[in-house]
């Protein structure tokens, strides 16, 4: 473990001739790491056929480490975010790597022993908080070194989150396979060691971006950038919100609704999609050719989430902020409408407005930090960000209790088909105007919440 | 506000570079084959 001293911020300040495109992959070393969370069903299975073979909330226990680490991850975001920025990427970076790795290991010696109780402190808690802060880690150091092109920055690891699963996925599923901890016959001992290999393996592949993260100069800027350039743009601000007051304005609520709407509105889709696609093409389909379809569809699905980061992303930074959330939540809107009244009767069509929509999602959690940075400056824009991620962890809840409670409702009725579906695609299209609506309420922040001339620099020496 | 000097880049920094980049991108393209796999019967069935 390295000593403070190589953790501290000014040990990682940048020499001039440092190159910033270092850092977009120290910031996605970490990003695809904790990616991995949402590939976390794959262990839902052979959890269920191990230790809580027979139990009647085998389905329940075997979610409850990711639903754990989620809820954590919005809570350590939010509580840590302030010692992120203050501390250093760093820093921030190494715990993320040591409670994320660990969480693995302390997770292996639960399946072991036969302690399922440590799977889900072991994944839920403690890597749950190496997920909050290493989601956040990068963020307002990626932000600096590209004040030109925040959203490319941000796009490129938040990307890496969307991407991480996709990695995790099949490599989790070949060591089960491997070590014995999948199928009928599944040990707990083989995923004990997956459970093994995989925290030393992100221990290692994690460290990469605390080697790498270094902080630009405070003098420092891009060749032939224009800082001047930036204040001639409306809702961008050169001065800078602490995250105490950030809070205090209406804007980061604004915003706060507008992300948790646009999230909910993608999970409404993401949540359920298997069975989304099965009910609207079940036609005559075999149900072994239903199933694989349905698979694809999850899968393209991903393709677009992860896509709709970086690509909406760095169009927000020619578009601006404000125009690209009126395209997501309006677009977002149409989109579900098509999806209304075009029904079963176009699989293209239905497919283009699902990926749209899911890239939408993704886009909003890629483009929210550069959004923050125009409203409140970089001075604490981690913080911020970190704060803001609450939206995630109740739009986590929302979307799935809107999309299953109403179809498994409409079923109860008697309806099947995309008659399930009408009510909660309405009621997305609801909240999207909703979410619209608040970001054209978002305007610049009142000068009375800035910090004052100097703030920064006495904020850091305090630090 | 000073700009970046932009030296030209030494042989070490191109390895770093390189390889920095090598170390994400090469899992995440095993991922997204693996994830193409899974697209093919989507448009096949």
């Amino acid at each position: 473990m390295p000593d403070a001293g190589f953790l501290d911020r000014s040990r990682i300040v940048a020499p001039a001739h440092w190159s910033r495109w270092l850092v977009p992959p120290a910031a996605l070393s970490i990003h695809l790491a904790i990616g991995q969370a949402y590939a976390w069903s794959v262990f839902k299975d052979p959890l269920s056929a191990t230790l809580l073979k027979g139990s009647s909330w085998a389905g329940t226990l075997s979610a409850l480490p990711f639903t754990l680490g989620i809820v954590m991850l919005g809570i350590s975001a939010a509580v840590f975010g302030t010692a992120v920025d203050h501390r250093g990427p760093r820093w921030a970076m190494v715990v993320a790597t040591t409670c994320f790795g660990a969480g693995f290991l302390i997770s292996a010696a639960g399946m072991a022993l036969g302690q399922y109780w440590l799977v889900v402190v072991g994944y839920g808690f403690v890597g749950g908080i190496g997920l909050g802060i290493g989601y956040i880690s990068p963020v307002s150091t990626l932000i600096k070194w590209f004040p030109d092109r925040p959203g490319l920055a941000t796009g490129i690891a938040i990307m890496g989150f969307g991407g991480g699963a996709l990695i995790a996925s099949p490599w989790s599923t070949s060591l089960l396979t491997t070590f014995g901890g999948s199928g009928a016959h599944a040990q707990a001992g083989g995923i004990a060691k997956t459970f093994l290999v995989m925290g030393i393996g992100y221990a290692i592949f994690m460290s990469l971006g605390w080697l790498l993260i270094r902080v630009p100069a405070d003098d420092w800027a891009p060749a032939g950038w224009d800082p001047a350039l930036v204040r001639e743009k409306p809702l961008v601000t050169s001065a800078n919100v602490s995250a105490r007051n950030a809070i205090r304005t209406p804007q980061f609520w604004l915003l706060w609704v507008v992300l948790c709407f646009n999230v909910t509105a993608g999970i409404g889709i993401l949540e359920r999609a298997a069975p989304i696609y099965q009910d609207f093409f079940k036609g005559d389909t075999p149900a072994k050719t239903l199933t694989a379809t349905a698979a694809g569809f999850v899968a393209i699905l991903s393709l677009a989430n992860m896509l709709g980061r970086f690509i909406w992303s760095t169009t927000s930074d020619v578009v601006g902020r404000k125009n690209i959330y009126r395209f997501y939540l309006g677009a977002g809107a149409v989109l579900y409408l098509v999806l209304l009244f075009a029904g079963n009767a176009n699989k293209a069509i239905f497919l283009i407005a699902a990926m749209l929509i899911l890239s939408f999602y993704g886009a909003g959690f890629a483009t929210v930090p550069a959004y923050l940075r125009d409203l409140f400056g970089t001075f604490e824009v981690g913080a911020i960000h970190g704060r803001l991620l609450t939206a995630w962890s109740v739009a986590g809840v929302l979307g799935p209790i809107i999309v299953d409670a109403i179809a498994d409702k409409q079923k109860a009725a008697g309806l099947s088909g995309t008659d399930l579906y009408t009510l909660s695609f309405r009621i997305m299209i609801g909240l999207l105007i909703v979410g619209f609506v608040c970001n054209e309420l978002i305007k610049a922040v009142d000068p009375k919440f800035h910090e004052p001339a100097g703030g920064r620099a006495v904020a850091k020496e305090a630090a | 506000m000073s700009q970046a000097s932009r030296p030209a880049p030494s042989p070490a920094r191109i390895v770093i570079t390189v390889v920095a980049w090598l170390w994400v991108l090469v899992p995440f393209l095993y991922g997204v084959w693996q994830l193409l796999i899974k697209v093919v019967p989507l448009f096949s069935g």
